[in-house]
């Protein structure tokens, strides 16, 4: 019912969208000649990495940039094109500008517009150069004859047009426009996060529509997952404007550094995008982290109240962990150099919303796959081995151990994320 | 007196360094070996007896390596239905699969102790007949023929039998016969056997091959242990685990 009304309201909002003017052709419009046809498509294929087309474009265990992989949203499964120059099931027809339009205006071939699960409202960024770059390098690969099964969107949301309602209201193409006040490098990494990085499309938050709701970086919940994603501008959560930049550097290409370690979605990240970036474009991608404006100020969660039924779960969480977990995250909560995360002083452990600690106790999950460590050390999962009374207690503990300090962890929210509601 | 010096000195150090190290304890390095690797995995398949919740885990150590790691990409790619495994192995590539299954491969493990044989002796001479001379009538061969004579298994894809929960047993016949649900959306030689069989009959197999101990014996050689025709009837898993290594 509810979403036959969201249908109606939508549908009458629906002229706004076809009212706009077809995008136009700014400056960045033009494809521009190159000389050097190897150097663009190398250029291409390091940029395809930058923007982890990959990730999304191949099946698991599938051919690369074939598609056929299962992304699931709040308005339904979608499931990636084939991306590879099959003239019948790729995009061997398209020409650059076919593929301009869908990288910064988020349009199809056919003029359709396409659902921003495909994070071209991130991508329309990227400068005409680098689209054609990685358009050639598309273009260069051996095509794949895979057709892929149609997306299971739900209604009305699966009602193409209504997209052109999204757009008018929330869709800006644009280049991104250098800050003149800035050096070059801070630029660079902007560029980088704001366009092929597209680290907005999973650290903000968003209603049910897809639609970026929170501050841009904000933090958010990642969609059909309980994954939480946290604020890159809050020192509380993932802000790093306190950080020396060699460490977020290395946390960005090596998924460790000091106090934090990349799992599940950002250690995928790592290791099919970020790892394989340039030291001077993960530097410039640190240094524009960094300064950006911090939205809270940093201090200590609120602490328990010490009664004796606190310190009683407490001590009740530590017996566990001495028996779990000691033996990895060390006696201080120090971990092992390039093996186990600290948890002493890790946000990731005393986030204000536990789910993704929660989530890492339940599952488990092995660091992120780098040239640099191609056999990462893993966290096994205790979901059937400790009740949930057992893993709030010992979350409940780390959150509270070695100078952290978080809110007590109920059974009955690891109960609601072993059952996968959020 | 040096010595009364230093040990003074250390006295008035004393408070600082404790201070310092619970503050920041710096941490040491962890070994650099396949089996810290696998720490992860050995919660669910280890030696240990673990009766009770825990005794569905199937053993692992000493099963071919090629079989192990058919299993570890079969689950990882959604072949095989195992919730817990699959999100552990998620972003793992085959490189480091077959690194694993080599680790489990080569482990030498004592076996749990066999369960006690629950089934009248009738039950247990069909499951005999059927594991040393399978059903010719039916085209059923022997399951020595291809799991070996030992029934520990046959280099490089087909794991032994023993050491696995009687539960574990009936939900993989289960899983085949039903096809679909967790096993068997592969069509294969083994998915095509265990079609055959009436459920009489795999629940005596899997009560027989439980209650059987382990032997020490290392999986035998495909190349010289497996008639060509049943290597032809298993060809899409040969195929399968010539992939990319
Ligand atoms: C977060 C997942 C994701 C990432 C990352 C991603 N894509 Fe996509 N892409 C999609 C989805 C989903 C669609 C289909 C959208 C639709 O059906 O409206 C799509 C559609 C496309 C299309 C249109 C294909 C067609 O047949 O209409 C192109 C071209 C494309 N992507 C290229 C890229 C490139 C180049 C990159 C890297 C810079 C990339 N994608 C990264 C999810 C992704
Ligand atoms: C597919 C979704 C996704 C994308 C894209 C993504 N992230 Fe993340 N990120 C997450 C999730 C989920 C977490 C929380 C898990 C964790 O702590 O590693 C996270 C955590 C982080 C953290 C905190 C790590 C810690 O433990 O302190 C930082 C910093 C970060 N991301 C930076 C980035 C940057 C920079 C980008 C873009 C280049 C990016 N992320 C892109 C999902 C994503
Ligand atoms: C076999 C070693 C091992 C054991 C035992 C272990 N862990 Fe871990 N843990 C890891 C590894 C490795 C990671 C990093 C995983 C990743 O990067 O995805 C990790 C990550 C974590 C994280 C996420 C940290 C972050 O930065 O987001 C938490 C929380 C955690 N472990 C808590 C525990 C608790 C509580 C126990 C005991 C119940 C435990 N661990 C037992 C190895 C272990
Ligand atoms: C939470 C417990 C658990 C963890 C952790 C776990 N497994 Fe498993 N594993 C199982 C269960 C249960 C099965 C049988 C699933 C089924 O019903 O098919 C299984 C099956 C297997 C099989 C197939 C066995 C066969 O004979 O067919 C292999 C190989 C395997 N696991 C390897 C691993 C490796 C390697 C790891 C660590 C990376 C691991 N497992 C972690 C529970 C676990
Ligand atoms: C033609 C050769 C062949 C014959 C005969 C055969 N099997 Fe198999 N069996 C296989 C192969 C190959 C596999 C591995 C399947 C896979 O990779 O999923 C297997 C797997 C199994 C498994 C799974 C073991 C595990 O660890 O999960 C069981 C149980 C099994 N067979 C029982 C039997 C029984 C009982 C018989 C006799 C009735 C039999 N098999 C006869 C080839 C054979």
């Amino acid at each position: 019912m509810k979403a036959i009304v969201l249908a109606a309201a939508l549908a009458a909002l629906l002229g706004i969208g076809l009212l706009r003017p077809p995008p136009g052709s700014g400056p960045d419009d033009a494809a521009a000649p190159v000389a050097d046809a190897a150097a663009q498509r190398r250029h291409g294929a390091y940029l395809a990495r930058a923007g982890n087309c990959m990730g999304c474009h191949t099946a698991h265990g599938g051919e690369p940039y074939a598609g056929g992989h299962v992304l699931e949203t709040s308005i339904g499964t979608f499931i990636t094109p084939n991306i590879t120059p099959d003239p019948d099931t790729g995009i061997g027809e398209w020409s650059a500008e076919d593929f301009w339009q869908a990288l910064h205006h988020g349009q199809g071939r056919d003029g359709r517009p396409l659902y921003p699960a495909f994070p071209y409202p991130d991508y329309t960024r990227v400068t005409r150069p680098d689209a054609d770059a990685l358009f050639a390098y598309l273009q260069s690969l051996a095509p794949v004859a895979q057709r892929n099964p149609p997306g299971r969107i739900r209604f009305p949301f699966n009602f193409r047009p209504l997209l052109h309602v999204w757009r008018a209201l929330y869709f800006e193409p644009g280049t991104y426009v250098p800050d003149a006040s800035r050096d070059e490098e801070w630029n660079r990494g902007a560029y980088l996060v704001q366009g092929l990085g597209h680290c907005n499309a999973c650290h903000t938050t968003r209603n049910p529509l897809g639609i970026s709701q929170g501050d841009v970086l904000g933090g958010g919940r990642l969609m059909e997952s309980n994954w939480y994603a946290p604020s890159l501008t809050s020192l509380q959560e993932g802000g790093m404007s306190d950080w020396a930049i060699e460490d977020i550097a290395r946390l960005l290409t090596t998924g460790m550094a000091p106090r934090a370690a990349a799992t599940g979605p950002m250690a995928a990240v790592v290791s099919q995008s970020l790892q394989h970036l340039r030291p001077e474009d993960a530097r410039a991608m640190a240094v524009y982290l960094r300064s950006l404006p911090e939205t809270a100020p940093y201090s200590r969660g609120p602490a328990p109240g010490l009664t004796g039924d606190v310190d009683r779960l407490l001590r009740q969480g530590e017996d566990i962990y001495e028996a779990h977990c000691r033996e990895c995250h060390g006696a201080a909560g120090q971990g092992m150099l390039n093996a186990y995360p600290a948890l002493a002083g890790n946000r990731g452990v005393t986030l204000a919303s536990p789910t993704n600690a929660i989530r890492s106790v339940l599952f488990g999950g092995y660091g992120p796959v780098t040239e640099r460590q191609p056999r990462p050390y893993g966290m096994p999962p205790f979901a059937q081995h400790l009740r949930d009374e057992e893993i709030a207690r010992v979350l409940s503990y780390i959150r509270n151990a070695w100078g952290n300090r978080g809110s007590l962890v109920t059974a009955a929210q690891v109960d609601r994320s072993r059952k996968g509601i959020h | 007196m040096t010595q009364w010096l230093r040990s003074i000195a250390l006295w008035l150090l004393a408070p600082v360094a404790v201070a310092a190290a619970s503050a920041d304890v710096q941490p040491a390095g962890a070994p650099d070996t396949m089996a810290e690797r696998v720490k992860a995995c050995i919660v669910c398949h280890t030696t240990a007896d673990k009766a009770g919740r825990d005794a569905y885990y199937p053993r692992i150590a000493g099963k071919p390596e090629g079989y192990l790691f058919n299993q570890l990409r079969n689950f990882r790619d959604g072949r095989r239905h195992y919730r817990p495994m699959k999100l552990l192995l998620e972003n793992l590539p085959d490189a480091y699969l077959r690194e694993m299954a080599r680790h489990f491969s080569a482990l030498e493990l004592a076996f749990p102790p066999p369960e006690p044989l629950a089934i009248p002796p009738e039950e247990a001479d069909l499951a005999r007949t059927l594991i040393l001379r399978g059903d010719p009538a039916r085209d059923i061969p022997a399951c020595t023929a291809c799991h070996g004579a030992d029934l520990m298994g046959t280099a490089p894809f087909i794991p032994g039998l023993l050491g696995l929960p009687r539960v574990y047993l009936l939900a993989q016949f289960g899983n085949w016969r039903n096809g679909g649900l967790m096993r068997g959306q592969a069509h294969d030689c083994m998915s095509e056997i265990a079609g055959r069989l009436a459920p009489r009959e795999t629940d005596a197999l899997a009560a027989w091959l439980a209650a059987r101990p382990g032997t020490t014996a290392r999986p035998a050689d495909a190349a010289a242990a497996l008639p060509a025709e049943l290597a032809r009837r298993c060809g899409s898993i040969v195929l399968q685990s010539a992939g990319p290594q």
